[in-house]
């Protein structure tokens, strides 16, 4: 039962985001198809454990980023909104699948989900498993890690967002005000 | 964007659903070091409910004005968790331990409960700031330009 959900939810994503890159002729049209890919994702996210991630990408991908978008085209004028395809070229069309197996073959050298024999399963998790409450007394695992374990590089990525605001308000700020 | 929304439903529903939006990131924000969440998700969804503020009431109502004075906050998030790390060098510990944190009257679990809520607040109120002076920068870039269709 598990898997077929899993095996539709995975389906709807390729499905969607094919159809934001192939079959839509409008940018605002591809800017909603991708929000709610984002929200596929998300639930993909959640069915695998990751409930943290999943909200953020609910939050950030198909809120945020959709409004950003959407706001964006609203600058635009109709006839730059829309899409014009030309014919694809011959050395995408035949090396595009001739990638997509080679990464198929890679793809047999992961480890499988959940594998308690993986390496990134035995090299650190383990230990933030056993001992993160000890040392620091913080019930979520994720917590713990994000804020306390790894603090300096929470705090190197909050100097990064406000690095991305300052340089944004820079870069479109009018002449004249 | 720049006048208030003309459809009664849509400012009725507004009404209602952006406190509901910002008792939510309040509580993802202080829920956070127990369940799924933290600074950084809270701070996103305050600045969608911002947004919203200022997209149905325009930036001329008290509303908006507000949204616009919050620009003003640009950094502060920063200090605030650059700030905890600092009180806790000064407990005489290391940089972000919050162990350290010297404030009497707490237990071992309380310093750490208090140290990860004001850094996740500093996290949120960054992203806040830098999501809608973002989205604000956006909106109104060369609006009085208009495009032949």
């Amino acid at each position: 039962m598990m898997y077929a959900v899993n095996i539709a939810l995975l389906l709807l994503l390729v499905l969607t985001a094919a159809s934001a890159t192939f079959l839509v002729k409008e940018l605002m049209s591809s800017v909603f198809i991708l929000g709610s890919y984002s929200f596929f994702l998300a639930l993909v996210w959640a069915w695998m454990g990751a409930v943290d991630v999943a909200f953020v990408e609910a939050v950030i991908g198909a809120g945020l980023a959709t409004v950003l978008f959407l706001i964006t085209l609203f600058d635009t004028a109709p006839k730059d909104s829309r899409l014009r395809r030309p014919p694809p070229p011959l050395a995408g069309v035949l090396g595009l699948p001739l990638l997509g197996i080679l990464l198929l073959f890679a793809a047999n050298d992961l480890s499988s989900f959940g594998d308690p024999t993986s390496p990134p399963n035995v090299h650190i998790s383990p230990m933030y498993l056993q001992q993160s409450y000890a040392d620091t007394l913080t019930p979520n695992v994720v917590t713990s890690v994000l804020m306390d374990y790894r603090g300096l590089d929470t705090l190197i990525e909050t100097v990064v967002i406000f690095t991305a605001g300052i340089a944004c308000a820079l870069l479109l700020k009018e002449p004249g005000s | 964007m720049k006048q208030m929304h003309d459809s009664i439903i849509v400012q009725t529903m507004s009404r209602l659903l952006i406190p509901l939006a910002q008792l939510f990131a309040l509580y993802v924000l202080f829920f956070g070091q127990y369940g799924p969440g933290g600074g950084f998700v809270a701070g996103v969804i305050w600045t969608t409910s911002m947004i919203l503020t200022f997209l149905v009431f325009g930036l001329k109502s008290p509303q908006g004005r507000l949204v616009e004075k919050a620009l003003h906050g640009d950094g502060v998030g920063l200090i605030i968790f650059v700030g905890v790390g600092g009180l806790c060098l000064i407990g005489g510990g290391e940089f972000l331990n919050y162990a350290n944190l010297d404030i009497p009257g707490l237990d071992a679990p309380a310093r750490r409960y208090t140290g990860i809520l004001l850094a996740q607040i500093g996290v949120a109120v960054d992203v806040a700031v830098t999501g809608i002076s973002i989205v604000l920068s956006l909106a109104y870039h060369d609006t009085e330009q208009e495009y032949d269709v």
